[in-house]
């Protein structure tokens, strides 16, 4: 199971990744493993504004849906389009070509409330 | 071990797309002596359809062949034991059939007036006393075709009381145990569910209930005996605590077979309950409907109830539709009808003392079963078990092995398998439900298939991974059916 | 107890082995004071036997129709459902087997909805369709809730011709939830909608109309789907008369966006209304959004094709409260009527099949309003339902046609009480040139 060093988590299982004001999103090894095989996404729309823990979307597997929720307050600017054809990428890099989407963030206070990678790792550890 | 498996007849069947050729036709039109129409006078031409596409054309044998064959790949009751709890699958009675055919029901429309559907609505009459009679409640509507559509009228009820009362409220209260059609249909009614927690032992914790029911708590939604099959002992503590408190107690009948003769919903403070006719009163499951889903109420809320009502007046049935108060219409014309014609047959079959031993042989074969498989797989809540059991793969996760793969191997030995993975406050959950009409010899193959499959979990469990290898089709992909849906055949239409 | 397979000696060696000594240990969970002891108070058991003759009496206390004499539709249609259906319908595997969760032993339900789903939405005209809904009511009050949630609209337009009763249902299933059903009455004079009438506007996510409308007439569906485009509403095409589609062209030819409809014409029968089977289709794109159970194609591990239950995530057992609906079952086994139905009829044959029902009512058409002071209430296209004004109270045509064995039309002032005088004649392949002549012998003694 992975946890990169360079990513921050929340508690609901999202990875978020930050360069200048925009916050990639996506769901972490962890959360897909519990998933199963992803069949569909289900993504927001560009330009939709998001409060900090807001539902986003869905990851669905073939026996369970699972909200995905934002991390961060901000304004939607990109969706990976690639998880419409091959969803299947959520299971296989979870972490890079499975991102889901890209946010703007209106409040980098937020990115303080998020776990590092090895208290992820606890977390995940103890929720077993 | 008895092997139930062996090599009979059993055809491969391509889909019947594609099979046949032009020309070829099943059916003959009845005479009428009429000419045809010149449809080009009596239609404009963009609105005909030009032709039926990839339409299938075969002869009756042809046809009959193909549905023959394809039957064989379908595991049933008639076959071998089918314990999925909570969904009663008991035997269905041939007498059914042949009294539901008779002309006179079938060829009956739902508009005919009244004095010409007088045997019908007598029935139907008589159906709906007899199901008062057994949950102990004052009147029912027979129009709900299914469970879930018999929640949603009785929610619709308990609202409709509730404004009579001042204010319909906005929650309603399920345990963490409850069918997924409970909180789908709550919201169907405009509230917002409210889940609670069960109680170490399985059951509604009073304290939670305690903690929740306020007034702005429409209802509690319980199942008696509930999803883990244990009797509610609580249940006239907690219906207390919600009738004093302003609400209603909404029960899920889908349990009804452990407890005909023994207990009734209205005496544990049940406002309004739903019956499941496919379930406990024997109707065919069909392959997964049609059902019907009748609910009986108190006497508050019988003016709420569905429209029409039927009344018996001097000796008369009529429909009543001055229901002024009625939640609506639920069905098309008066619900499941052919359905309905049936489970009144298998009621008059058994008669109260028939009905009471068909809930006590359920009851103990359940036990049967639990007993012979104490020592064998993990019991996840203890409890004294009713018409069901609910086991885990506890003791069989150790080796890798999982409900799923339980299942599976079940079907290698000739069993259906018993509902996986529910409740969900089970992990892992094992829910197996006999009903009455299963022998005890059944139960001892079932059991002994079970055992084999807990010994072969320890000794090669390589082989339950495969499971089933016995069948026409093997484990399907559901994955790339999810990710790339095929739902129809393209060619045709 | 012939079916209940445990003897005493059954009985008393399982307790022994569960570990009890009577029954009633097994019923202690049960509060004392709601135990019961009285036997209930129910009739029976009856034998076999007797139970068959009582059934018998009770079924001749009917007055069924005569098949070939009857001219009532209104939403349930009397046509022959060729004898291999039921036969094939009593076969243990069909109809003693339950949901197909498990599909390494279910291929033959799964094939049977495979091949539902198919001809659904052939016949409609659409991409896909689902596993079946309880009826054609409750499928068009689903299709309704769906829409407003894809559009994220409050109002949903139905037109006033649509089937009395199916609106009555979907008022009852929207009625506490965020939708505002808005039913317009037009078109009673012309006989079909007029979307110039329907006040549709941007808070609209929807519009229904049905064809062959109550009154028996096809709907002018390119007019209704560009009343739709202007507010980028859906079009929601019910049918309570799929036979009509043998013939006419499907909603999905139209533009519509959701098409239901009722589909016990097709191995169903009357049994005064139920059981009934509901039909829905909608196009690709609302895949996820639609009710109901899905059967999907796929591979098993040795890479042969086979089926399975497909998208359960969208249904209730998953995502409970934020299902698309609450709805559990299908009705699997008269579906499996319906295509066993559709097989023996083919292609030549539905076709056929719906000529002759227009044909009939064609005759029917001509016959009746030769007859002075008889009248169609409009010029519009019709099916196998025409609605006559006439010179006399219906109901009291309608006691002197019982007279003569003969059914006769529905009296439509019971559903709109503008048409004082008027009935709904419906005529299917079941009716013969003989039978039509007789009725109408009849009417003519009413003639002005």
């Amino acid at each position: 199971m992975k946890f990169p060093e360079d990513l921050r988590f929340s508690k609901g299982h999202e990875w978020v990744s930050v360069a200048d004001d925009v916050a990639t999103i996506g769901i972490t090894d962890f959360a897909q493993d519990e998933l199963g095989d992803i069949v569909f996404v289900e993504a927001p729309e560009i330009g939709a504004t998001l409060t900090q823990g807001e539902a986003f979307g869905v990851a669905e597997s073939v026996k369970t849906v699972s909200d995905v929720y934002c991390p961060v307050a901000g304004e939607v600017v990109e969706i990976n389009s690639g998880l419409v054809d091959k969803p299947e990428l959520v299971n296989k890099s979870p972490y890079q070509d499975g991102w889901m989407i890209k946010v703007k963030i209106s409040d980098l206070s937020a990115l303080d409330e998020l776990m590092s990678a090895k208290e992820y790792e606890n977390y995940v550890l103890k929720s077993k | 071990m008895k092997s139930h498996w062996q090599r009979g007849i059993n055809f491969k069947e391509a889909s019947i797309f594609g099979q046949g050729s032009d020309g070829r036709s099943g059916y003959d039109l009845p005479s009428n002596g009429l000419p045809q129409a010149d449809i080009g006078s009596l239609l404009p031409e963009d609105l005909v359809r030009q032709d039926l596409t990839g339409f299938p054309s075969l002869t009756e044998p042809e046809v009959i062949r193909h549905y023959t064959r394809m039957s064989q790949w379908n595991f049933s009751v008639d076959t071998n034991m089918y314990p999925l709890g909570s969904c009663t699958m008991k035997h269905n009675p041939r007498v059914n059939e042949a009294v539901s055919r008779l002309a006179g029901f079938t060829n009956l429309h739902p508009l005919q007036d009244d004095d010409q559907a007088q045997g019908t609505l007598k029935l139907m009459s008589d159906l709906a006393r007899w199901l008062c009679e057994i949950t102990g409640l004052y009147s029912a509507t027979l129009q709900p075709v299914a469970g879930a559509q018999g929640e949603f009228a009785g929610l619709m009820m308990i609202r409709a009381a509730l404004e009579k009362r001042g204010a319909a409220r906005s929650k309603i209260l399920l345990p963490d145990s409850s069918h997924g059609t409970n909180p789908a249909s709550a919201v169907r009614c405009g509230y917002k569910p409210v889940t609670f927690k069960s109680g170490p032992d399985g059951k509604i914790d009073i304290d939670e209930l305690d903690r929740l029911m306020d007034d702005q708590t429409s209802a509690l939604m319980v199942t008696n005996p509930n999803t883990l099959g244990f009797f509610e002992s609580g249940i006239l503590e907690a219906s207390k605590l919600i009738h004093d408190r302003g609400g209603f107690v909404y029960c899920d009948g889908a349990n009804l077979n452990a407890l005909m003769g023994k207990a009734r919903f209205g005496d544990m403070g049940v406002d309004v309950a739903h019956i499941n006719l496919h379930k406990t009163f024997s109707t065919p499951h069909g392959g997964g409907g049609p059902g019907a889903g009748p609910v009986c109420v108190t006497k508050e809320l019988e003016p709420f109830l569905p429209s029409p009502v039927i009344v018996h007046e001097n000796g008369v049935y009529r429909r009543d539709y001055d229901r002024p108060q009625s939640v609506g219409r639920m069905s098309g014309f008066h619900g499941a009808v052919g359905v309905l014609i049936r489970a009144a047959a298998y009621i008059l079959s058994m008669g109260a003392d028939g009905l009471k031993q068909a809930t006590e042989a359920a009851v103990i074969n359940a036990n049967y079963i639990k007993a012979r498989l104490k020592d064998h797989y993990h019991s996840p809540y203890p409890g004294r078990s009713m018409h069901e059991l609910v086991l885990s793969d506890k003791i069989q996760n150790e080796h890798g092995v999982t409900t799923l793969d339980i299942a599976k191997a079940l079907i290698d030995r000739g069993f259906h398998p018993p509902t996986i993975y529910f409740p969900l406050i089970a992990k892992g959950a094992i829910m197996i439900e006999p009903t009455e009409t299963e022998s005890r010899e059944t139960l001892d193959d079932f059991c002994d298939a079970m055992i084999d499959i807990a010994e072969k979990a320890v000794s090669d469990s390589g082989s339950l991974h495969k499971a089933p290898e016995n069948t026409a089709r093997n484990r399907l992909d559901e994955t790339a059916a999810a990710r790339n849906p095929q739902l129809r055949c393209d060619s045709c239409g | 107890m012939r079916f209940i397979p445990l003897t005493d000696s059954d009985r008393s060696e399982m307790l022994e082995k569960i570990g009890v000594s009577s029954v009633s240990e097994l019923f202690a969970d049960i509060p004392e004071q709601i135990r019961l002891y009285d036997p209930l108070n129910l009739p029976g058991p009856e034998p076999e036997l007797d139970l068959m003759e009582r059934f018998e009496e009770l079924a001749g206390e009917n007055q069924a129709l005569n098949p070939r004499k009857s001219f009532l539709g209104a939403g349930a249609y009397l046509h022959h459902v060729p004898v291999a259906v039921d036969q094939l319908l009593l076969r243990s595997e069909f109809f003693t087997c339950y949901t197909p969760y498990q599909p390494e032993v279910s291929q033959g339900t799964l094939a049977a909805i495979y091949e539902f789903q198919t001809y659904t939405a052939a016949l409609t005209g659409m991409e896909i369709a689902n596993a079946s809904m309880y009826d054609g009511a409750s499928a068009l009050a689903e299709a309704v809730i769906m829409s407003a949630r894809i559009k994220k609209k409050p109002k949903v337009i139905v037109s006033g011709l649509v089937h009395p009763h199916w609106r009555e249902v979907t008022a009852a299933y929207t009625r506490t939830l965020d939708i505002d059903l808005v039913t317009v009455d037009t078109g009673l004079e012309r006989g079909v909608t007029d979307s110039a009438q329907l006040a549709i506007d941007d808070t609209t996510a929807a519009v229904v109309v049905q064809s062959p409308n109550f009154l028996g007439n096809i709907e002018d569906l390119r007019e209704i789907r560009s009343a739709c485009d202007s507010v980028g509403a859906l079009m929601i095409v019910a049918v309570a008369e799929p036979v009509s589609l043998g013939l006419l062209k499907g909603p999905g030819h139209f533009g519509a966006d959701v098409a239901v409809a009722e589909g016990r014409s097709f191995g169903g029968s009357l049994s005064f209304g139920g059981p009934g089977l509901g039909m829905f289709a909608v196009n690709k794109e609302y895949v996820r959004q639609m009710p109901g159970r899905l059967a999907g194609k796929t591979k098993d591990t040795q890479g042969r094709e086979g089926y399975t239950l497909t998208l359960s995530t969208r249904e209730q057992h998953i995502r409970r409260e934020k299902a698309t609906s609450n709805i559990c079952s299908n009705q699997a086994l008269c579906a499996t009527a319906a295509v066993i139905h559709m097989s023996l009829l083919g292609k030549d044959g539905l076709r056929k099949l719906a000529i002759q029902n227009l044909s009939a009512a064609a005759y029917l058409s001509r016959r009746v309003t030769s007859l002075n002071g008889f009248e169609r209430i409009s010029g519009a296209h019709f099916f196998n339902e025409v609605a006559i004004n006439m010179p006399v109270d219906p109901q009291v045509v309608n006691s002197r046609l019982a007279k003569e064995g003969i059914q006769g039309g529905l009296d439509l002032s019971e559903y709109y009480p503008e048409l004082k005088s008027s009935m709904l004649f419906c005529a299917t392949e079941m009716n013969t040139k003989k039978s039509i002549d007789q009725l109408v012998s009849v009417l003519a003694e009413f003639e002005k």
